[in-house]
């Protein structure tokens, strides 16, 4: 529910606040004071929406005349609105791929890359699922179909539902990339055809939470109380590691990704000063309380 | 005398305008579709395109799956929602007492106009629940679950349109009916739905054309796994649709790439689908129409 609140909440909010403005609007006979005042238009990742949200309210509140209007969509979504020149930041838990940079360059557009955060992925279960753990050449073999029973990693003779993100999601590509090929550039595994393709994480916890056949992912900070998450090894053999801030900068959770933030060319004025500030040590503060993982060791 | 043939003609003019004007737009459209879609056959090879794999941020672009998905969902709401609407029409319009038909038209026009989203929000937190516990099945997301609330959409849309047919039937020929000796129930199914029937069928193609173009409820029920349904069991799988591809994929292509052009091609697909359909129903329609004048002359 969160990602699709917050994410619909935020144009409601620049709704309510643009209609603020007007009703402020100068009135005949009083001197206007012309309140300098800056839109940034941020979109993009929905792993990066609730962070995304948490940092412009705080830096609204401390800097009344900036209004920040967040909302997600997907990491291509985000850099798709990028190239087309709709936004000044797009979010992106990818990092920018090689067509779409060509593409912003054929339009003129030279995408700068900040490093904003760090986000574990965790793989997750119904709570009555007694599996728990799974190595990455598991996870790829329950995701490309090749183990499609519970029994066959430990755990009840049940067959598997494996649930991922849509693929606009970069969590989606994130994981085909790193966890089903194993980081391998020439492995071609795909998931299976059965892999149900679910367009929020919203749908993949529901899943999750009421059936107990069901395996998924999703950013650490997504992850709620009433689902059990899998502590995964990169080696078969172990060790099986929970996915936590302290295991990810300590590098040894082996499903971890940086998050972006890409701006048009070099930022200038309010939006470079947006972007300083989110590495900063407060903004980075946020960070940890939304359950990611601070750049700032 | 003149003024009002003056007034004549510009209302007989705007009244064709009109009536030529929807004729024109949906020209237009199936122009632009054509214009947006048609490049996929040049840049995908027809192999691809229709092979069984879709998964096209790796390049496969097989629209069989969809194709086959969409029929399943749309033959599934048909099967639930053509015998229900007619009956529920029947009885609202030939047996219920008047006060009863005053609660119940209204009751289902409101059913009609509940937002598709919503109801997809009952399918995940209710239905898929249910379904799963009672067929057994590995997951309740299914093209099942999808047909079940698709029936619910359309079913007021063939009320409304049968009820209306159903009550354009003169009196006398159901008078003529019972005088002749018919019970009620065959003075209803030889006289009255006869008599209806052009109405009816068009209250059945409307219903089957809500039902094949909604959107939002399949993507969130059906699971949106990309499988070609291969036999009567795959109502109980989890299926994509053409539209759940589209919304769910639209947002994220670069336009004028491959995957653009492709997801118009799908478009194509669904226009031509629901042309063939409604041609179908007209063609029957006038086929009967002929008959039944060559039998009374």
């Amino acid at each position: 529910m969160k990602p699709f609140l917050r994410a619909g909440a935020a144009p409601l909010l620049l709704a309510g606040l643009l209609m603020l403005m007007a009703c402020q609007g100068p009135t005949p006979g009083t001197p206007v004071v012309s309140q300098p005042s800056a839109l940034i238009e941020n979109k993009g990742s929905d792993t990066l929406v609730n962070l995304a949200l948490a940092w412009a309210e705080t830096y609204q509140a401390q800097n009344p005349h900036v209004r920040i209007s967040v909302t997600g969509g997907g990491s291509g979504t985000g850099l798709a609105a990028l190239i087309n020149g709709t936004v000044d930041i797009a979010n992106a838990s990818r990092p920018i791929k090689q067509e779409e940079l060509e593409r912003a360059k054929a339009d003129g557009i030279e995408p700068v890359e900040f490093i904003v955060a760090r986000d574990a992925i965790a793989i997750i279960v119904n709570p009555n699922n007694p599996v728990e753990r799974l190595s990455i050449d598991q996870l790829s073999d329950i995701y490309s179909g090749k183990i499609n029973n519970w029994r066959e990693v430990g755990g009840e003779d049940r067959p598997i539902v494996r649930l991922s993100r849509e693929t606009n999601s970069g969590t989606h590509v994130y994981f085909l990339e790193h966890v089903l090929r194993k980081g391998n550039k020439e492995d071609r595994t795909l998931f299976s055809t059965d892999t149900l393709l679910l367009p929020s994480s919203e749908g993949i916890s529901a899943e999750i939470r009421q059936n107990p056949n069901a395996i998924g992912y999703d950013g650490l900070g997504y992850v709620t109380e009433d689902l059990k998450v899998v502590a995964v090894a990169k080696d078969p053999a172990g060790p099986f590691i929970m996915p936590s801030a302290e295991t990810v900068n300590a590098k040894t959770y082996p499903i971890a990704r940086d998050l972006y933030m890409y701006t048009p060319g070099e930022p200038q004025g309010e939006v470079a000063r947006y972007l300083a500030w989110i590495l900063s040590p407060q903004a980075q503060a946020i960070v940890t309380e939304l359950g990611f993982v601070p750049i700032v060791p | 005398m003149s003024e009002t043939s003056a007034g004549e003609w510009l209302i007989t003019r705007l009244i064709k305008a009109a009536g030529y004007s929807a004729v024109l737009f949906v020209l237009l459209i199936f122009l632009f579709l054509i214009r947006e879609g048609a490049p996929a056959l040049l840049e995908i090879p027809l192999t691809t395109l229709f092979s069984t794999r879709w998964y096209p941020i790796e390049g496969y672009f097989g629209i069989l799956p969809l194709i086959g998905g969409s029929l399943v969902v749309t033959i599934g709401a048909g099967l639930i929602a053509v015998p229900l609407g007619l009956s529920t029409a029947i009885y609202i319009r030939e047996i219920a007492p008047r006060w009863m038909r005053e609660i119940l038209k209204p009751l289902v026009e409101v059913l009609g106009g509940l937002p598709s989203v919503l109801l997809g929000f009952i399918g995940i937190l209710v239905f898929a629940p249910f379904i799963r516990e009672f067929f057994n099945l590995p997951t309740g997301l299914t093209a099942f679950t999808g047909a079940l609330l698709l029936g619910a959409i359309s079913i007021p849309t063939i009320v409304s349109v049968a009820e209306d047919a159903l009550d354009a039937v003169p009196q006398t020929y159901r008078d003529a009916a019972l005088a002749m000796g018919a019970t009620p129930w065959q003075t209803i199914w030889r006289v009255t739905l006869p008599a209806a029937r052009s109405g009816v069928l068009t209250a059945v193609m409307l219903g089957v054309g809500r039902a094949i173009g909604e959107t939002m409820t399949v993507m969130m029920v059906t699971g949106n796994a990309p499988v070609l349904p291969t036999g009567p069991l795959a109502l109980f799988k989890p299926a994509r649709t053409m539209t759940a591809t589209i919304a769910a994929e639209m947002g994220e292509v670069a336009s004028g790439s491959t995957h653009y052009h492709a997801l118009f091609f799908i478009g194509m697909v669904l226009f031509l689908i629901s042309l063939a359909v409604n041609m179908t129903a007209a063609a029957v329609v006038f086929r009967q129409r002929r008959r039944a004048e060559r039998i009374l002359s």
